[in-house]
């Protein structure tokens, strides 16, 4: 949550908050609980009018940002997307739209970036197989290259609005290293299986590729060199997931809060029990450590500094630890009620966990900051 | 006047250091929440002198009273450049950090004209007399007297857990002027000479064994002329909230006023301590190892974040002043945390070592005064009633003590006579 922000970016989030407050409330959630895609593609055309994929795209091809500080600026909408559990592939199209931003050429660009901007086309990033690791050496797609292209193969899983996407950024093991292709959804060879979730209206899927055949016009950037811009991908990913966990831990521990003063038990407000007040107290220390991490870390990716990685990890770890047993904590303010479908704390709890769950567990997340800390204290 | 650009001023501090400042040895470091030792309070003294004499003293100070009437800007450039260097670290707690900033909001021109130039020339070491044995977090209820007679109050009764007081020079003491009013209306707070007949100083043993740092103090009839007074007679609460304001800052992490990288010195090295340690074990194989030394860094990481976002949020009005407590208690949560985490890593040598396992024993050893950070500086339990009450806008605590005069307040059976 910007602890600093100019009135454009105050603009930019009142829009959103007042859009999704109608379009994504609870009952609406509710009602898509059952719909196969999970959101409807008029109000994600709506939101894009809003800004949601444009912050990472260049002006020239629909995109922009008031501030000039793009990260921060998306996040704001993650934090958003969170404090409404909302529908829609926020992560996954912000993602492609900056890999195609960053290495696309003109075909790429032209063919991709005004469909994301406008919000009439969706995508994904294939990336982590069925281990789930998030790391450059856990890619799951192997490309070979062929006389007429190269040829996909391999499970990648965990694939955000996989079924709905109409272009797949797939990053692939090569001989040489890592290579992204811009994969229309349609090409042969490329089948989807949807995946059950824990989340109420966000959707995954597991894409197989047996043998798909891409042209050397898909790949995206230089063949065998796409590490480097695989790292800022994690990051950006890892950063959404947590802006918007902070946000849905947000949005219940204000609402919590407020029935600590409406509830009575022995002719005094909940919230007057030292016992509860003091949980109350830690709440709001992990929620602010929460932005906090999360903030400082989206600050070191604009700027591109050397910390980035190692800050988005901390803020991975920390968030995931925290955001989910911060839910726990008030669906036990709430008794019984708190345990039930019809309360809406399980909407929020469902999406911080999933985020939890995505681009990194805090296990993960602590084994990359682990390996960081002992080649430094190798190296001294 | 302008004021000298910040890299200007970068510039002439990295100059002036490199030609006269020695260099820091790992072993230097004050770590963090440890109190310092009187040698290296002494070491303080000489090196706050030398910052003096070289024109670099007291950045944030204002020029009238001998600092440089700089901006914390300025003081954060001063620190970034002064990483690998001694420097006066030592003196931050209580004295640059806590009791400055509290004498400069409060104190009269000519008081500060006494007071500031001795502490910024390295002369001067402040210490705080506001604990007392009967009664830690409420604060308010003291029972140390301050009985006016003409141009003097003559001081009765006891402090503790001073830090350093038998090295120290001045002392900011918060008395009872006045037992028929509530209790936070009868206050006042007196600086004190330390070194003067009528105190007595003893020092206390703490856990680890060694004599240490905190000391608990007895006052027999020791006058403190009226020109003393910090803030005004009976009005001693409202120096000392900004007192205890000024400290949840300090202990936190987050005083404009510290020099050198202040109370979470100790945040990059306390990690690598933990590699180090587990490397030292031959435990960094171990996953479980391996996880506990990267949460304890992502602990330390976020401390740091988070007193960056409130030190911004209450610059802009996001945060008021009372949101200090939030880095205060995470300062203290991450402590622990580590505490824990080195006992764990350092395994059975935490409990009996060999040479060659000496940094499993430091973790054992230093893991019996893991509660102290809990402690120092206004308990956990203070901080969460601060937090929830004042930040959360929950109901406070029943106090049967408000709004009667002091003197009919009911106190422990061991402090009864005392009033």
């Amino acid at each position: 949550m910007l602890i600093e922000s100019t009135e454009e970016q105050q603009f930019l989030l009142e829009t959103t908050s007042k859009f999704l407050a109608a379009e994504a409330s609870p009952k609406k959630l509710r009602d898509l609980c059952e719909d196969p895609v999970g959101f409807d593609r008029e109000y994600w055309r709506r939101g894009a009018e809003l800004g949601w994929t444009s912050m990472l795209v260049p002006e020239e091809w629909g995109g922009g940002t008031v501030s000039g500080r793009r990260v921060p600026d998306l996040l704001m909408f993650a934090e958003a997307f969170g404090r409404s559990a909302a529908p829609g592939p926020l992560t996954a199209c912000n993602v492609v739209a900056y890999a195609v931003s960053q290495a696309g050429n003109m075909a790429q660009r032209e063919a991709v970036l005004p469909g994301l901007t406008s919000g009439a086309t969706i995508a994904t990033w294939c990336f982590a197989g069925a281990s789930g690791r998030w790391n450059p050496q856990s890619v799951a797609i192997t490309s070979t290259a062929t006389t007429d292209g190269y040829r996909l193969d391999g499970v990648a899983s965990y694939i955000e609005a996989a079924s709905q996407a109409d272009w797949l950024l797939v990053t692939a093991r090569t001989s040489g290293g890592l290579t992204q292709f811009l994969v229309p959804a349609s090409t042969p060879g490329l089948a989807i299986q949807p995946m059950a979730s824990v989340d109420i209206v966000r959707r995954f899927g597991e894409v197989t590729f047996a043998g798909a055949v891409v042209p050397a016009s898909g790949v995206l950037g230089e063949p065998d060199n796409a590490t480097e811009l695989v790292e800022p991908q994690l990051e950006l990913a890892a950063i959404l997931q947590c802006a918007e966990a902070n946000g849905s831990a947000g949005r219940v521990f204000e609402f919590t809060l407020e029935y600590m003063f409406d509830r009575y038990s022995f002719g005094r407000p909940l919230a007057s029990y030292q016992a509860l007040k003091h949980r109350f107290a830690d709440m709001k220390l992990w929620l602010e450590c929460c932005y906090a991490t999360a903030d400082a870390a989206a600050e070191a990716i604009e700027r591109r500094d050397a910390s980035a990685a190692e800050l988005a990890s901390v803020a991975k770890s920390y968030v995931g630890d925290h955001t989910v047993p911060l839910i726990q904590e008030c669906v036990q303010m709430h008794g019984g009620m708190g345990v039930t479908w019809e309360h809406d704390i399980h909407l929020y709890l469902r999406r911080a966990l999933v985020n939890r769950s995505m681009f990194g567990t805090p296990e993960h997340h602590r084994e990359s900051i682990a390996a960081r800390l002992i080649e430094t204290a190798g190296s001294r | 006047m302008t004021l000298e650009d910040v890299e200007v001023f970068r510039g002439r501090v990295r100059k002036w250091m490199a030609a006269n400042l020695p260099r820091k040895h790992a072993a230097q470091s004050i770590a963090r929440h440890e109190v310092p030792s009187e040698p290296q309070q002494q070491r303080a003294l000489q090196l706050q002198r030398i910052l003096f004499d070289g024109g670099f003293a007291g950045v944030c100070f204002p020029r009238d009273y001998g600092g440089l009437g700089l901006t914390t800007e300025h003081q954060h450039a001063f620190n970034e450049e002064g990483a690998g260097y001694e420097l006066p670290e030592a003196l931050n707690i209580p004295t640059m950090t806590i009791i400055a900033p509290t004498l400069l909001e409060f104190g009269t021109p000519e008081q500060l004209r006494r007071w500031i130039p001795p502490i910024l020339r390295g002369d001067a070491v402040w210490v705080q007399f506001l604990s007392e044995p009967t009664g830690g977090s409420d604060l308010a209820g003291l029972l140390t007297r301050a009985d006016r007679s003409d141009d003097t109050f003559i001081v009765n009764g006891s402090k503790v857990w001073s830090t350093l007081a038998y090295a120290a020079d001045y002392a900011l003491c918060l008395a009872r002027s006045n037992w028929d009013v509530p209790k936070h209306g009868g206050l006042t707070m007196l600086a004190m000479k330390v070194h003067q007949p009528g105190v007595t100083i003893r020092r206390i043993r703490n856990v680890s064994g060694s004599t240490g740092e905190f000391c608990e103090e007895f006052f027999d009839d020791v006058p403190v002329p009226a020109d003393d007074v910090l803030g005004e007679v009976d009005h001693g609460w409202t120096v000392a909230s900004r007192l205890l304001f000024h400290e949840r800052q300090a202990v936190g992490g987050a005083s404009p006023f510290a020099v050198g990288s202040g109370a979470n010195e100790t945040s990059s090295e306390n990690r690598l301590d933990l590699t180090l340690l587990a490397a030292s074990l031959d435990r960094l194989g171990s996953d479980y190892v391996r996880q506990m030394v990267a949460e304890a860094h992502a602990l330390d990481t976020v401390s740091s974040q988070l007193v960056q976002r409130v030190d911004v949020g209450m610059r802009t009005g996001h945060f008021p002043p009372i949101a200090s407590s939030l880095p205060r208690l995470m300062a203290a949560r991450v402590s622990v945390r580590s505490a824990d985490i080195g006992l764990e890593i350092a395994g059975p040598s935490a409990g009996a070592w060999t040479e060659q396992q000496h940094l499993g024993g430091e973790y054992g050893s230093a893991y019996l005064a893991r509660q102290t950070v809990e402690l120092a500086g206004g308990s956990t339990e203070m901080q969460r009633n601060i937090i929830s009450e004042r930040l959360l806008g929950m109901p406070r605590e029943f106090a049967p003590d408000r709004n009667i005069p002091f003197s009919e307040v009911k106190k422990s059976q061991s402090q009864r006579s005392a009033s």
